[in-house]
């Protein structure tokens, strides 16, 4: 399904030399399409942030609209619409990113743990470890990783539920040259399996994975 | 219970032991303070109504000498041991007052320590066939007539029925052991007059009697009174007290009021000790379940752009919060049953105080109205962390690692 957002913009009051408001994300028409890897890029509050949590329901626009095929995300509910980000939204923070009490096959299974039996998505949680290369620390707690595991961890909690639309934020910033090429790897084989991924990041290696690159700048869509 | 111990909430105070040991140990105090303190006051007034109940006259008179507030209230409610006596005239003089409705009298002796005696107590002789505070209260254990040398025991003493005690050596048998009333009367032992005679003589005998000159067949300790319908306590009071020489007319409730006086005064400091303990935990709990939901906030970003609600994530706070102060109050009320019931005798001693411990199904309703409010309450400090990561802006706590 197309997660389309039409004409949206995002304001914050802030009180700056000219107004109240400060405009985060200008009006922008943005679609990530199934099966493409889209690119993010643009300097440190450029918006692409505040674009990337309004695309996955988390930061409701001050105007416009986002979609998910003909569903308007903002339409629904803060139950509903969770529960929607929990079966087909996926999302990779940026940072380490546990629950420090659950061990790596609870956190990769915790969105199952939330809707639904973990049980049900045990085996697609080894399948994931594997292609992730974790498996032999699927027991192992948050603690005991180093980074590169933990993102690879992260990556395969939210790919558990098989997302149509997977938001990676930064997902590489703080791996070594070797684990941030097995994560691009890794989300444009999600993309070509028909998920539809927008990556945000500052890494230019990132640009030989990407199908579409696109920069923002003081809160605009600069080039596509 | 396997849902339980995989949810998120009770991993978290797993890992993080101390911390949530540290917090039940606190809830723990909750629910301490107010089952401790709601039975302490209540075996308090307990103990002051047995008083009141078993004192059961209106009037008792007493020799002048005896009559030093003082001395009355340490023999008949603090349990001291002692005697005093008057003639017997005086008693005659007594009944023949306007306005009395029933008249008995009782006897006092003090046992010795020494080897004549099995315990050093105090022996409270009464006439059968007038008494009308003390016989009503043995029937209770004990439905015979008591014979000469035969007695009964107060609840706190070691003896039991069947038993033979000495008392300047005279052997009497114990026929009953009396149901338990939180005042001094637990430490006493009861007779009739002719076997109370009969241990005075023998304490004449040894020597062993501060009044050496007294006959025991025509002195009694004090006399007890009940006023007749129509008549006023004070009318009586004041007609003996003007008629009858050498002897002192006292109000029973006006003995108790200075006991009363120290259990309300008692009862204040063990509410205000519980409020600050009340205060200062809630206060701390408020804190740490805010810190720790703090340390958290990117454990629940992570958990929100998983799918959970506003509502969930507020749920699984007050989870965490829930089974802290529920297992906490558990064990407040468990060390609570485990001081307040079997060291009852103990605080009675230690309070100098009737203490009367309430019986079994009154307990188990005061710990369950304990365990819950503290439960609540204890949960109820969760509800600003609780509030404060419901409205987290997920976004922002994400891009803050």
């Amino acid at each position: 399904m197309v997660l389309r957002a039409e004409k949206i913009q995002k304001d914050f009051l802030r009180k700056t030399k000219d107004s109240n408001v400060f405009t985060a994300v200008y009006e922008t028409d943005f679609t990530l399409e199934p099966g493409k890897l889209t690119m993010l890029t643009g300097r440190s509050g450029s918006g692409k942030s505040t674009l990337v949590n309004m695309l996955s329901g988390l930061l409701a626009p001050t105007r416009g609209r986002v979609l998910f095929g003909e569903q308007d995300l903002y339409q629904l509910d803060d139950e509903a619409l969770s529960r929607l980000r929990n079966q087909h939204f996926g999302f990779v923070p940026q940072g380490q990113s546990a629950i420090m009490s659950l061990n790596v096959t609870e956190n990769i299974l915790l969105p199952y743990s939330l809707y639904g039996d973990p049980a049900e998505g045990l085996a697609f949680a080894h399948e994931l470890m594997e292609r992730m290369d974790i498996t032999q620390i699927a027991d192992c707690m948050p603690a005991e990783l180093s980074g590169g595991e933990m993102r690879r961890m992260s990556i395969a909690r939210a790919l558990i539920r098989k997302p149509e639309v997977i938001f990676a934020d930064e997902p590489t910033g703080d791996l070594d040259d070797e684990n941030t090429e097995t994560v691009l790897q890794i989300l444009k084989d999600i993309a070509k399996e028909g998920a539809a991924v927008l990556l945000v990041t500052h890494e230019n290696a990132a640009r030989d994975y990407a199908d579409q690159i696109i920069e923002m700048s003081a809160g605009r869509i600069k080039s596509e | 219970m396997k849902k339980l111990r995989s949810s998120i909430a009770y991993r978290n105070l797993c890992r993080r032991t101390g911390r949530s040991i540290a917090l039940i140990i606190l809830a723990a105090f909750l629910s301490f303070a107010i089952f401790a303190g709601t039975v302490a006051q209540h075996s308090l007034k307990s103990g002051l109504d047995s008083l009141q109940n078993r004192l059961g006259a209106d009037i008792m008179v007493v020799p002048k000498q005896a009559a030093a507030h003082s001395d009355l209230e340490n023999i008949v409610l603090q349990g001291n041991t002692g005697y005093f006596y008057m003639d017997e005239d005086a008693y005659e003089k007594i009944a023949q007052t306007e306005g009395i409705g029933q008249i008995s009298a009782q006897f006092f002796l003090a046992s010795a320590s020494s080897g004549c005696c099995s315990i050093p107590v105090q022996l409270i002789g009464f006439e059968p066939e007038t008494d009308f505070t003390i016989t009503p209260w043995i029937r209770k254990s004990y439905d015979s007539t008591l014979n000469d040398m035969e007695v009964v025991v107060g609840n706190d003493l070691n003896a039991f029925v069947g038993d033979t005690l000495t008392f300047y050596n005279q052997d009497v048998h114990v026929a009953a052991k009396l149901d338990k009333t939180g005042t001094s009367l637990d430490t006493a032992v009861y007779m009739n007059h002719n076997t109370l005679k009969t241990l005075l003589q023998a304490s004449l005998d040894l020597g062993m009697n501060y009044f050496s000159d007294i006959d025991p067949d025509r002195v009694v300790s004090c006399v007890l009174i009940n006023v007749a319908d129509g008549y006023s306590i004070e009318e009586v009071l004041n007609d003996i007290n003007i008629h009858v020489r050498k002897v002192k007319a006292v109000q029973t409730r006006n003995m108790i009021s200075g006991i009363s006086g120290s259990l309300s005064g008692i009862s204040n400091i063990i509410t205000g000790l519980a409020v600050a303990i009340w205060v200062l935990a809630l206060v701390i709990l408020v804190i740490a379940f805010t810190m720790s939901a703090n340390e958290r906030k990117k454990e629940f970003a992570i958990l929100r752009v998983s799918g959970a609600s506003r509502k969930r994530l507020s749920r699984i706070v007050m989870q965490e919060a829930a089974m802290i102060c529920f297992a906490g109050s558990v064990i407040g009320v468990v060390i609570g049953c485990l001081v307040m019931i079997p060291f009852g005798n103990f605080i009675e001693t230690q309070l100098g105080m009737p203490y009367l411990t309430p019986d079994v199904p009154w307990i188990v309703v005061v710990a369950v109205i304990s365990l819950v409010v503290s439960a609540v309450a204890g949960s109820l400090t969760s509800i600003v962390a609780s509030r404060k990561i419901s409205r987290m802006d997920t976004g922002l706590i994400l891009r803050e690692n």
